[in-house]
């Protein structure tokens, strides 16, 4: 099988621990900010890649996205439960265990449809939530300061160091996980589904259980990235965390990013909160415009995202 | 980096902020960042007359031209540097561009913000990350009910003060109201003035009835038709609501020809940034606020500060200022007395904390009113309210009100400590009327 | 009695106007396989440019009635306009692509689309009430109404009647349904397919900006006038049956009448009626009531 040396794994090894090295040596507030929100985002990204690699594109995966910050932001409330040992598995199951139940239904359908019976179902958790006064309707409402193994940070600079070395250590696991499943013989169903279904049949594999099982991973990573979102920004509301919009924008990195690699996510992420900050900096009235061009541009000019970009660059120097 | 390392450094840094605070030299420039809705249904009505009423009040106090006894130039003598930033997208968007501001940009001070829901988001954050921040329209209560907070200051009245005076109103015009209604927007803001208006009408009214079919559609519906018909069906000849954007206007169209306006008292709490803009269309009789002492209320009012504001706001923009451009500038306003009053004591460019000191509990005459900083151990402001009646001015062709009543500050806000619910479901003990 | 006329025609009116968004949407779902995110944008425009149109008309001193020849100038100039320029400038360069990066193509025009609206009409909220004040009101089951929003039974009737006559009576309508069933036989057969792309393309635009041109005189029209209605006539469109006309139809009444009851009954749950409706045929028909069969990829 191994024809080619796989780098991945130490390659993501050595790549998160120096972003958590440097980070806490160099990186500025504002920035290791910037950073665990794009990590978290990316978290989910690798599920969508992962079902992105099989053919199919969610666009309701705010859907879980929102649920892992609920269900954390919930924990909390009423001086509930801040431990991020309990509040990360928890935003992490129950993701997967909706997914697990809506996989039935949506492991029937392929291409436009998957796409849109995702997105029907975000829009009703987001209806309910809108109009749940108890949880703050439109207004969501605040997250309690983590505690890490029964460590609580006295201030906001020590929270945020103790949320990215977290982070950076999910990172890393997520990744390496995910990587060793795309290398199994499950995992590399996935291209096969896209190309043929009938035959990945016939070869006795189930494609609706692989399906299934992807999409429930899928699901449990987009619920852990919005629980780390909602600890890190302190605040939970449909608009930001479960609308149709913030699925656009899981959907957009993950195409910026392609799916070349798991390390991929990460890095188009990373970009995608570069552009949107620095474009909502310079022009207030305009970021949108930004955002929709380079997409658009990706789109037409770099179908594979991001990672087909540095692995052009890195074959030109093996040749 | 270990916890002591880390104390260590921000010892080191501390100091260092310190030894530059310590020489009285002035500091040339201020930075500040300035919130308001840029995009959306909210900016016509609200964001821009918001940001232009912190632009003119800026401008001025850079130019030393604001009149007296403001005249002097800058915050504590250093110009002022804003940047206007937009306010919507979702209050977890708002957390993360604070941090932004905070951190990246590295703003002295941010005064703005028009949405309950952006600061009671931002509170927790603002407190995390200690940054002098004057919420200048937001209304909610509960940005200082749900913690003490030290570095938040409010310069205006919250929304309690709109709807108990709204009560106050109805009782002291229409005292033969028997039932009522409302229609109010499904978030906290609604929410919250709703609440606050029944209790105060079960107190001030006790005769009067509730209806039972009390709308909340989604902020931003847009479309209002069976939600008018309902209104128009129901007995209660009283109606109460908190609408403010694109969705009050949409809903006046929409009402208007079907004569829910001659059939029932309508009272609208933020309805005052409309009267300008709808001018003519804006009908006759309904009960009209803004929020407080603000915009078409007191365009009579004579004061020297007060004509100043209504006249250099309307050569600049060629508009009257409505309610969102005083309650900016007065925002700015009480910020720039702060930073003065800080710099007197301190004998040179006070530190964060000094302006912050003298924050707390000061008294100053605002271009419309008198404000107090009474409320939340010297935090949140206390202003008078007013409401009157719509009535166009057919000789100036203007939009005009008429019946107006002034409430003062003691008669429709909770004394200091005191939740709003609380006070009001008790009777609201204490009021001075 | 009162109170049932009332709902009646309370639902009709909303039903009419969800019909109206959402029919256009479903069009070219049905013939082309695209989601059109960029349909909440051609909404916007519509209304934008009809509420402009209705006030330089009104200023120039022509009378109140011209202003509904402003209205269907302002949908057709915007839907054949936009609609053209986005099928030729952009989506016919997709067809070889996966639909959903389609999808993703539209979502990114309506992210541009707002901003260039924002740039274009600025963000003062514009008001067009002329036509409203035009046709008055009258009194209907006790209560006064507004003729205007009764109109918009009659025009959602009119569109819907010509839309299902052209589609299953005319030559035009059954060419498309050659298209839809089977592309690549079309071509065979000598069918100029990207005509038929680029008219149903259009047919949709000028529907959706119908939508917003005709609503423009009854609300403000403000910045992110078209974010709500994506959700909107998404959701009519699922519960209905994704591509299907009648399904659009029924979907509106559904919710339409559905949420007319709430509010006078229960206004407590006014809001989860569109999601509780979608959420129920979700899970019992997740093609939607009207849908047509989807074949599985061989």
């Amino acid at each position: 099988m191994e024809t080619t040396r796989d780098w991945t794994i130490p390659g993501v090894t050595v790549g998160f621990a120096a972003v958590a090295v440097l980070g806490l040596l160099f990186l500025p507030d504002w920035l290791m900010n910037l950073t665990v929100i794009a990590f978290a985002r990316a978290l989910a990204v690798v599920g969508l890649m992962v079902l992105w690699r099989t053919g199919l594109v969610s666009f309701g995966h705010a859907l879980y996205f929102g649920l892992g910050a609920y269900t954390v932001a919930l924990l909390g409330k009423d001086d509930g439960i801040s431990e991020v040992l309990i509040t990360l598995p928890a935003a992490t199951l129950v993701a997967a265990t909706v997914g697990l139940f809506l996989g039935f239904i949506v492991r029937r359908y392929r291409e436009i449809f998957f796409a849109m019976l995702s997105l029907a179902f975000s829009m009703v958790l987001y209806g309910i939530l809108v109009k749940t006064e108890a949880l703050g309707s439109t207004d969501g409402f605040n997250v309690r300061t983590p505690t890490f193994l029964g460590f609580a940070p006295e201030d906001a600079g020590t929270t945020l160091r103790a949320i990215f070395l977290v982070l950076c250590a999910l990172c890393w696991t997520v990744a390496v996980l995910v990587h060793r499943y795309l290398q199994s013989t499950l995992g590399r169903l996935t291209t096969a589904i896209r190309d043929n279904e009938i035959r990945v049949e016939y070869l006795g594999y189930s494609v609706a259980q692989a399906i299934h099982g992807k999409y429930v991973m899928s699901a449990a990573l987009a619920g852990l990235g919005g629980g780390i979102l909602a600890i890190a920004l302190g605040q939970v509301d449909p608009d930001s965390m479960v609308n149709w919009t913030v699925s656009g924008e899981l959907v957009f990195v993950t195409i910026l990013s392609g799916p070349g690699s798991v390390a991929a996510p990460f890095i188009g992420s990373m970009i995608y909160e570069l552009i949107r900050t620095y474009a909502f900096e310079w022009l207030p009235h305009a970021w949108q415009l930004i955002v929709g061009v380079t997409l658009l541009s990706i789109i037409f000019f770099l179908p594979g995202g991001v990672w087909s970009l540095l692995a052009r660059l890195r074959r030109r120097e093996v040749e | 980096m270990t916890t002591k390392a880390r104390m260590g450094a921000i010892g080191v840094l501390v100091a260092a902020s310190l030894i530059m605070a310590v020489p009285a030299v002035a500091k040339d420039s201020v930075t500040i960042a300035v919130p308001a809705f840029l995009s959306g249904p909210a900016a016509g009505p609200f964001g821009v007359p918001a940001r232009n009423g912190a632009e003119m009040v800026i401008d001025a106090i850079n130019a030393g031209k604001l009149p007296a006894p403001y005249d002097s130039k800058g915050f504590a003598g250093a110009t002022v540097t804003a940047d206007y930033i937009d306010e919507s997208g979702g209050n977890t968007k708002q957390v993360a561009e604070y941090r932004n501001l905070v951190q990246k940009r590295e703003v002295d001070a941010i005064i703005g913000y028009i949405s309950s829901g952006s600061c009671a988001a931002l509170a927790p954050v603002v407190e995390e990350l200690k940054t002098l921040t004057v919420f200048a329209v937001c209304g909610t209560p509960r940005v200082f009910e749900d913690g003490p907070r030290e570095y938040i200051f409010r310069t205006m009245s919250h929304a309690t003060a709109d709807n108990v005076a709204a009560a106050h109103y109805v009782k002291d015009m229409f005292p033969g109201v028997k039932t009522y209604t409302g229609i109010n927007q499904n978030y906290a803001w609604g929410q919250d003035s709703w609440r606050d208006f029944e209790l105060a009408m079960k107190v001030l009214m006790p005769g009067a009835k509730q209806s039972d079919k009390v709308q909340f559609p989604k902020i931003f519906a847009g479309q209002y038709g069976s939600e008018i018909s309902a209104l128009s069906l129901d007995d209660a000849e009283l109606v109460h609501s908190s609408f403010w954007d694109g969705d009050l206007e949409g809903f006046i169209f929409q009402a208007a020809p079907r004569g829910l306006f001659t059939k029932k008292k309508v009272i609208f709490t933020v309805g005052g940034t409309a009267a300008y803009r709808l001018g003519k269309k804006m009908p006759d009789g309904l009960i009209l606020g803004a929020r407080g002492p603000y915009g078409i209320l007191v365009r009579d009012r004579k004061t020297a500060l007060n004509e100043w504001f209504i006249q250099t706001y309307f050569d600049r923009y060629g508009t009257y200022p409505s309610g969102p451009a005083y309650q900016y500038g007065q925002a700015v306003l009480a910020t720039k007395i702060a930073y003065d009053k800080a710099a007197a004591a301190a004998g040179g460019f006070p530190s964060k904390e000094q302006v912050i000191a003298s924050f707390k509990g000061l008294e100053f005459e605002s271009f419309s009113t008198n404000v107090k900083m009474a409320l939340a151990g010297g935090h949140q402001a206390l202003t008078e309210n007013v409401y009157g009646l719509t009535k166009w001015n057919a000789d100036a062709a203007e939009p005009g009100v008429t019946d107006v009543k002034f409430y003062p500050a003691e008669c429709i806000m909770p004394p200091d400590g005191v939740t709003s619910v609380d006070w009001i479901e008790k009777g609201m003990p204490g009021a001075k009327c | 009695m009162e109170t049932a006329i009332t709902i009646l025609l309370d639902g009709l009116v909303f039903s009419s106007y969800l019909f109206l968004v959402s029919v256009g949407l479903t069009i070219i779902f049905g013939v082309m396989k695209i989601l059109n995110v960029a349909h909440g944008s051609l909404y916007a425009w519509g209304a934008y440019t009809s509420a402009y149109l209705i006030g330089v008309w009104s200023e120039a001193g022509f009378g109140d009635a011209g202003t509904f020849l402003m209205i269907a100038v302002a949908a057709l100039v915007v839907g054949c306009v936009l609609g053209f320029v986005l099928e030729r400038g952009l989506i016919q360069f997709m067809y070889a692509r996966d639909e959903v990066i389609v999808v993703l193509a539209t979502f990114a025009t309506f992210l541009i689309l707002e901003d260039v609206i924002l740039l274009v009409f600025g963000v003062d909220p514009y008001f067009a009430y002329q036509p409203m004040a035009y046709l008055g009101s009258a009194e209907l089951g006790g209560i006064l109404r507004d003729v205007y929003s009764l109109t918009l039974i009659g025009l959602a009737a009119v569109v819907g009647i010509v839309l299902w006559v052209g589609l299953t009576q005319t030559r035009w309508g059954k060419l498309l349904a050659a298209v839809i069933h089977d592309r690549e036989l079309s071509v065979a057969m000598g069918i100029d397919v990207t005509k038929v792309y680029v008219l149903t393309f259009m047919l949709g635009a000028v529907l959706g900006a119908l939508g917003g041109a005709y609503v423009a005189p009854m609300v403000s029209v403000a910045p992110g006038f078209g974010v709500e209605v994506i959700v909107l006539s998404f959701a009519v469109v699922v519960i209905g049956g994704m591509g299907s006309i009648p399904g659009a139809a029924i979907g509106a009444l559904v919710v339409g009448i559905a949420r007319a009851i709430a509010v006078h009954k229960l206004p407590e749950v006014e809001l989860f009626v569109v999601y509780g409706v979608m959420a129920v045929v979700l899970v019992f028909r997740p093609e939607g009531l009207f849908a047509p069969a989807s074949a599985r990829k061989i």
